[in-house]
């Protein structure tokens, strides 16, 4: 296990409500730099709603608890101001918008999010020749960039476009929603090369899965399992591989035994 | 969420001041006498007064029409200025004009003068019905185009107006129109000759200035055999809590392969956040392809306006000629909007396209309304309508009401709509990624509207975009 590096995120007794029902109910993770996470569990669980709430979406209402992001105070800022300080959500279900090219939205979200940061924004012919570059890391194929934005692409090619959107931006926490769920065994290798091909000293990741079968393409340093809106046990990567073997209702059993 | 969204939508109106120069207006109301007056003020010939009587005893017979999907108080008709003219004669060349008007237009970022030159684009002013000033005139009839005021038309070309004025629209043909027919006072006259592409962008800019004054302006556009134009039209007018009534005509004829692109940006003042004041835009606008293969285009953004009222149409009566409608209409507040087409297909394989895109926020209520009519003879007759509408926050409505007739059975109809909304879903994609709400706002409805803006000149396309983000800051939220 790390554990040396800098803490990045520190979350304490989180709880957060979605239309007046309790879903996160009291949870705990800190994440340092350099760390990967995986947060595990079965549907309905919290998930979702925990890589949501981190990133601010305003259907959820936090009702306790802290989340410090280097320091600072995130539940007070705004989504985008999250996004700016260094926080990426990689979603699920990537939204439709028609009209607007994929170019477009990158260098607005690349420019928005870099300048936020003191660096130079680029223009478009500069900023071409950036994302063809990480397109190619990613298999993708160039005209993705005149399309609009996921619209009529595939599940795999919209989750191939969060990641471009990821290499783009260059987070310090990157939080991965599903996004090994509806890819094929040949996306699930391109997104996982290039999300460890991102993976630096100073950023880290926390992977958000149903299913072990994305860690065995990217090792986890902890592995978390949620349930009923808490994180009822954390452990290694051995972990992971006891759940796909078990199950998860052992997992349950022992916490239960033990707050019983 | 509705907040942020909401202020978005909520940006004052620019165009909002009041030009003082001293106006000729006529006493309010409406009757024989008035239409006598206008005429005698214009100097017209007898066959006009005629015109215009016929017109108006006509409107006496006719009923305001209810079936719009909007509501609004009775208007009162007496209580109407019906006539209002910038003091002083018409001037022959820019310097001439009162740097107070000039002062208005430099205020509308109305190109004239060295701007116009650069912009390389011919404008002519209609002030409170009234035409100010036409520029480019020489050098435009150095290949015979014609372009002035209607009132100067009807001097200088009298048998091309008489010809052709009330030949698309009859003084009949609605109750706006007829009410127009009777008491117009102004307008754009464009006359291109047989071969003659117009070399530069063709202009008009309308202003109501008058409070209680009625803006009737009538625009004719002829285009002879294998002629073409482009014409663009932008509105705006002040702030006031009455209501002002503009009900135009504009009639476009084309000829053998003749091709009419108009172009309009309207931005008539909407009233306020609560609904009070702004125009009632009751307009009538029709094109003619009377030639074999000729095309006539409409293309408008509609974001002005407490009401709008209007269907920019096309009657293909030549064989294979082409109609095209590409429309964004945005209402805001408590805006009305029931606009669409007509294309009346007639002769053999006429074609037509209609993009149509709706975008509703606040209170407001937003209507599609088209007629695809293919005649019995209009065998091969092809029609393609896309009608798409975007919803902005829960309170507002939009509706589409697609009226599809044919009589031949070769034709090919094809109706596409859509209905989206702005969520929250798709804004938080955008804020996730470090762009804000009104940027995201922005780019989505410029992605929703990217068809009908693409049909724009360049300049315009430009106004449109910056339009439309104004007129939906404070909306989404």
């Amino acid at each position: 296990m790390m554990g040396t590096g800098k803490t990045l995120l520190e979350v304490r007794g989180l709880t957060a409500n979605v239309a007046g029902v309790p879903i996160l109910k009291g949870i705990d993770l800190v994440v340092r730099e350099g760390e990967i996470h995986a947060i595990m569990g079965p549907n309905g669980s919290g998930k979702s709603t925990f890589a949501k709430v981190l990133a601010g979406h305003p259907a959820y209402e936090v009702t306790g608890g802290t989340v410090l992001f280097e320091g600072r105070d995130l539940l007070t800022l705004p989504p985008e101001e999250r996004a700016r300080a260094g926080i990426f959500l990689g979603f699920q279900y990537p939204v439709e918008i028609p009209g607007v090219t994929n170019s477009a939205f990158l260098r607005l979200a690349y420019n928005t999010v870099h300048s936020a940061r003191g660096k130079d924004e680029l223009d478009p012919l500069e900023f071409d020749d950036f994302i063809r570059e990480k397109m190619k890391l990613l298999e993708m194929d160039p005209a993705f960039l005149d399309r609009s934005v996921n619209e009529g692409f595939s599940g795999g090619e919209k989750k191939r476009n969060e990641i471009l959107q990821l290499a783009a931006l260059e987070p310090k926490l990157a939080i991965l929603d599903e996004t090994d769920s509806g890819l094929d065994i040949d996306a699930l290798r391109v997104v996982a090369n290039g999300v460890n091909g991102l993976l630096r000293p100073d950023n880290a990741f926390v992977l958000v899965t149903h299913y072990q079968r994305l860690l065995n393409y990217i090792v986890p340093h902890y592995v978390h399992v949620m349930q009923g809106g808490r994180i009822i046990k954390t452990g290694g990567k051995e972990l992971a591989l006891e759940l796909e073997n078990r199950g998860y209702d052992w997992v349950v059993d022992e916490y239960k035994s033990v707050t019983a | 969420m509705s907040s942020v969204l909401e202020q978005l939508v909520n940006k004052p109106y620019e165009h909002g001041f009041r030009t003082d120069i001293e106006a000729e207006t006529a006493p309010k109301g409406l009757s024989e006498d008035t239409i006598r007056l206008i005429s005698s003020k214009k100097n017209e010939p007898e066959w006009l007064l005629e015109f215009r009587l016929k017109a108006y005893r006509h409107w006496l017979t006719m009923e305001e029409p209810r079936w719009p999907n909007v509501k609004y108080p009775k208007i009162d008709f007496q209580d109407i200025h019906y006539y209002s003219a910038p003091k002083a004669k018409k001037k022959q060349s820019m310097d001439e004009v009162d740097p107070e008007l000039l002062r208005t237009f430099e205020k509308l970022g109305v190109p004239m003068n060295e701007r116009a030159k650069l912009a390389g684009v011919a404008v002519d002013v209609i002030f409170d019905s009234v035409s100010v000033a036409t520029t480019y005139k020489e050098k435009l009839a150095k290949v015979g185009i014609i372009f002035c005021s209607i009132s100067e038309a009807v001097h200088n070309h009298p048998d091309l107006v008489r010809q052709y004025m009330g030949s698309v629209v009859p003084p009949g043909d609605n109750y706006y129109a007829a009410l127009n027919s009777a008491v117009f006072t102004d307008g754009s006259f464009v006359f291109i000759p047989r071969g003659v592409k117009c070399p530069m962008e063709l202009s008009t800019y309308f202003r109501i200035n008058t409070e209680e004054s009625g803006q009737f302006e009538r625009t004719l556009i002829i285009a002879e055999e294998d002629a073409a134009v482009s014409y663009l039209e932008g509105c705006t007018a002040p702030k006031f809590d009455t209501n002002q009534l503009h009900a135009a005509v504009v009639e476009l004829v084309a000829l053998d392969r003749a091709d009419i692109k108009y172009s309009t940006v309207q931005n008539w003042y909407a009233g306020d956040e609560k609904g009070v004041g702004g125009i009632y835009n009751f307009v009538t606008k029709r094109g003619l392809c009377k030639g074999v293969s000729s095309k006539i285009s409409w293309t408008q953004v509609e974001t002005g306006s407490a009401i709008t009222w209007k269907y920019p149409s096309c009657v293909l009566l030549g064989d294979n000629s082409i109609g095209e409608f590409y429309s964004v209409a945005l209402t805001n507040h408590h805006q009305q909007a029931d606009t669409g087409t007509k294309m009346v297909h007639l002769g053999k394989n006429t074609r037509s396209t209609i993009v149509s895109k709706g975008i509703s926020a606040g209170q407001s209520n937003n209507s599609y309304r088209g007629l695809v009519k293919i005649g019995s003879k209009a065998g091969g007759a092809r029609n393609y309508s896309q009608c798409d509408s975007m919803l902005i926050g829960s309170r507002c409505a939009a509706n589409t009401f697609p009226y599809i007739q044919v009589n031949n059975p070769t034709a090919i109809v094809e109706h596409e709509a859509t209905t989206s909304k702005i969520g929250e879903d798709q804004l938080f994609y955008f804020r996730q990624r470090g762009i804000g709400t009104e940027e995201a706002v922005s780019m989505i409805i410029n992605g929703f509207c990217k068809d009908v803006f693409q049909q724009l000149p360049m300049e315009f396309a430009v106004e449109a975009t910056k339009l439309l983000g104004l007129k939906l800051e404070g909306s989404v939220g």
